[in-house]
C-alpha cells in the first residue's frame, strides 16, 4: 500500500499490565523499526495522528483518556492495543475496570492479544493508515469531523436507553 | 526569590513515562521544592479476582500483575501455594525456573538501560540496548512461546519442558548479548556527557537507603549488600554468585549495579544449563491449599512479598503483593526535593518504577 504521510503515534497506558506497552515501544526499536516509515512515537497529543491505547479504562483514568482524545486534531484514528483495551480482558471482572477503551472514546481498530505482539501492532497501524486516509478524504469532501468524547458519551447513553447494547 | 512558587504537573501522560503516574512538582525558579504524587491510574483491583478464579487459574492473573516482571510474579504466587500444600517441585523444574527468572531479570535491566538512555536524551543508545533485549526475548520465546507473558509456570512445576538442546542454544546467544552490553557499558560508564547527567544525581546515602526501606538495585547502589536470592529459593542455593554493590549511591551507582547484574544473570544461567538434571518437570497436585504463607523473592526491581491466605477451599481467601517500587517511593520523594526540573525524568527512571506492579 501507499503511505501518504508519516503518521505520528501517541501511546497511553490505560490500566494495562505493561506487557502491551513495552511491545508498543519494541515496535519502534531496531528489530521491528516502524520509524523507518516515519512513524514516530510522540509525547504530544497535538502532534499525533494515531492514538494507541493499551489496557482497560478505570475510574481514575477515564478523564485522562477523554482529554488526550479530544486534544488530538482531526483526522485521528484510535487503536485499542491488546485484549484489555478491546474489552477488559482478564481484568474484566475487577471492580475498578469499566471496560475497554470504547467505553469512553470511539475506537477504529481493535488489536487483540495478551500481550499483543509487535507484528500485530504494526498490522493494526497499517489498517489505521487506511482509515486515516479515508477520514482525510471525507473531511475534504463532506466536512467530516470526529465525534468528541462528550458526543460519544451521549450516543452511548441513547443506545443504552433504546435497549441496544453499546457494543452491538 | 522566596514565595514565587509555581506548580508543574508531570504526567500521567508524559513522553518519558511508559506508565502513568502523576506528580505535582512545586518549583521555585528551576528547583523542585516539593513533589506530590497522585496515583491510581493503573489500579485494577486484581487481588479481588481470588474470589472469582480458583487457586490454579490465579497463576495467570498473578503473572499479569506486571508485564515486565511477569515470570517473577507468577513464581512468587506459585512458591507461596506450593509451601502451603507442601509440594516439592522436581530439580529440573527448579533449574528451568531459575533460568527463566534470570532471563527476565536480564531483559528488565536492559529495558531499564534503554529507558535511562531515553531519559537523558541519548536516542541511539536507547535503540542499541533494545536491540540486545530482543535477543533475550527470542530466547524466552524459544523456551516458553511468549515474548512478554509466558504462562509456563504452574503449581507443582511447569506446563511444558524446555529441551536440553534449546537450553544449550542459549549459550552462544548469551555471549552475543554480553558482548553488546559491554559495548553499551562504555557509553554509560565513561561517556562524559552521560556522566554529567548521572554522577551525583539523586544521591541517597547508605543510612538513608536503609532508613527509607529501599529495595533491590536501588539499595545495592547505595552500598547495602542485601539480595533476596541468597534465601535460596528455586535453584539459587546451587549456583555461585556474589552480591553486587556500589558505594556511589547516585544514579551512576545504580546504573553500575544493573549493568553488572546483567553479566551476573548470564553467568547464573550458564551454571544452570551446565548442571541441569534430566527428570520430570511436574508433580501432581492433590487437594486444596490451607493456611497462610508469606514469601519474599528478588524481582529485577528488588524484594517482592507474596502473602496468601487459604482455607482449604477451591478459592483462596486473600492474596496480597508488596512490590519493590512501593518500597522505593519514599526515597524517590526525598530525591525529588531540591533537584533541578531537568533532572526529574532521570530521577523517576532511576528508581526503575513499575507502576502497574505497585497499583495492581
Amino acid at each position: 500500500m501507499r503511505i501518504s504521510k508519516s503518521p505520528w503515534l501517541l501511546h497511553y497506558d490505560g490500566s494495562s499490565c505493561n506487557g502491551c506497552d513495552i511491545e508498543v515501544l519494541a515496535a519502534t526499536t531496531p528489530r521491528f523499526d516502524v520509524e523507518r516509515f516515519g512513524i514516530i512515537n510522540t509525547g504530544n497529543p497535538k502532534h499525533a495522528d494515531i492514538f494507541l491505547c493499551t489496557g482497560g479504562v478505570n475510574a481514575q483514568n477515564q478523564d485522562v483518556v477523554r482529554q488526550i482524545y479530544d486534544q488530538m486534531p482531526d483526522p485521528k484514528v484510535v487503536l485499542a492495543c491488546g485484549i484489555c483495551a478491546c474489552d477488559g480482558g482478564i481484568f474484566k471482572e475487577c471492580y475498578n475496570i469499566l471496560g475497554g477503551t470504547d467505553t469512553v472514546i470511539p475506537v477504529d481498530v481493535y488489536v487483540p492479544g495478551c500481550a499483543v505482539r509487535p507484528e500485530a501492532i504494526i498490522d493494526g497501524v497499517v489498517k489505521a493508515l487506511q482509515i486515516l486516509d479515508d477520514k482525510k478524504r471525507r473531511m475534504k469532501q463532506e466536512g467530516y469531523r470526529s465525534l468528541t468524547s462528550e458526543e460519544y458519551r451521549k450516543q452511548l447513553e441513547e443506545k443504552k436507553a433504546g435497549g441496544v447494547k453499546a457494543d452491538a | 526569590m522566596k514565595g514565587n512558587r509555581s506548580v508543574i504537573p508531570f504526567g500521567p501522560q508524559h513522553p518519558v513515562l511508559p506508565e502513568p503516574i502523576h506528580i505535582d512538582l512545586v518549583v521555585e525558579d528551576e528547583k523542585v521544592v516539593e513533589a506530590i504524587p497522585s496515583i491510581g491510574f493503573v489500579h485494577r483491583g486484581l487481588e479481588s479476582l481470588v474470589t472469582k478464579k480458583d487457586f490454579g487459574e490465579m497463576v495467570y492473573v498473578a503473572e499479569r500483575i506486571c508485564g515486565i516482571c511477569s515470570f517473577g510474579h507468577g513464581y512468587g504466587y506459585v512458591n507461596a501455594i506450593e509451601h502451603l500444600m507442601s509440594i516439592e517441585p522436581t530439580d529440573r523444574a527448579k533449574y528451568i525456573r531459575t533460568i527463566l527468572f534470570e532471563l527476565s531479570r536480564m531483559h528488565s535491566h536492559i529495558l531499564w538501560l534503554g529507558l535511562m538512555a531515553d531519559a537523558f536524551g541519548f536516542e541511539s543508545l536507547f535503540m542499541e540496548t533494545w536491540k540486545y533485549r530482543e535477543k533475550i526475548l527470542d530466547m524466552l520465546e524459544a523456551a516458553t512461546g511468549g515474548r512478554v507473558i509466558f504462562s509456563i509456570i504452574r503449581i507443582g512445576g511447569l506446563r511444558k519442558d524446555v529441551p536440553d538442546d534449546v537450553l544449550r542454544g542459549f549459550l552462544p546467544e548469551l555471549e552475543k548479548v554480553e558482548e553488546g552490553i559491554r559495548a553499551c557499558e562504555k557509553a554509560f560508564m565513561s561517556d562524559p556527557a552521560v556522566l554529567g547527567r548521572l554522577k551525583g544525581v539523586g544521591y541517597i546515602s547508605k543510612e538513608d537507603a536503609i532508613r527509607l526501606g529501599c529495595e533491590g538495585p536501588f539499595l545495592r547502589g547505595s552500598g547495602v549488600a542485601i539480595d533476596n536470592r541468597t534465601r535460596g529459593y528455586a535453584a539459587y542455593s546451587k549456583v555461585d554468585y556474589d552480591i553486587i554493590t556500589s558505594e556511589d549511591g547516585d544514579s551512576y551507582g545504580r546504573c553500575y549495579v544493573r549493568i553488572q547484574e546483567i553479566y551476573q544473570s548470564a553467568d547464573i544461567i550458564r551454571q544452570c544449563i551446565e548442571n541441569i538434571p534430566g527428570e520430570g518437570i511436574y508433580v501432581p497436585v492433590k487437594g486444596f491449599p490451607n493456611g497462610e504463607y508469606m514469601t519474599v523473592i528478588e524481582q529485577p526491581r528488588g524484594g517482592a512479598c507474596y502473602y496468601v491466605h487459604a482455607s482449604g477451599k477451591k478459592f483462596i481467601e486473600r492474596m496480597r503483593v508488596r512490590t519493590p517500587t512501593f518500597a522505593n517511593v519514599p526515597a524517590l520523594a526525598q530525591m525529588l526535593k531540591g533537584c533541578d526540573v531537568a533532572d526529574v525524568p532521570i530521577l523517576v527512571v532511576t528508581v526503575d518504577p513499575c507502576i502497574s506492579c505497585t497499583e495492581r
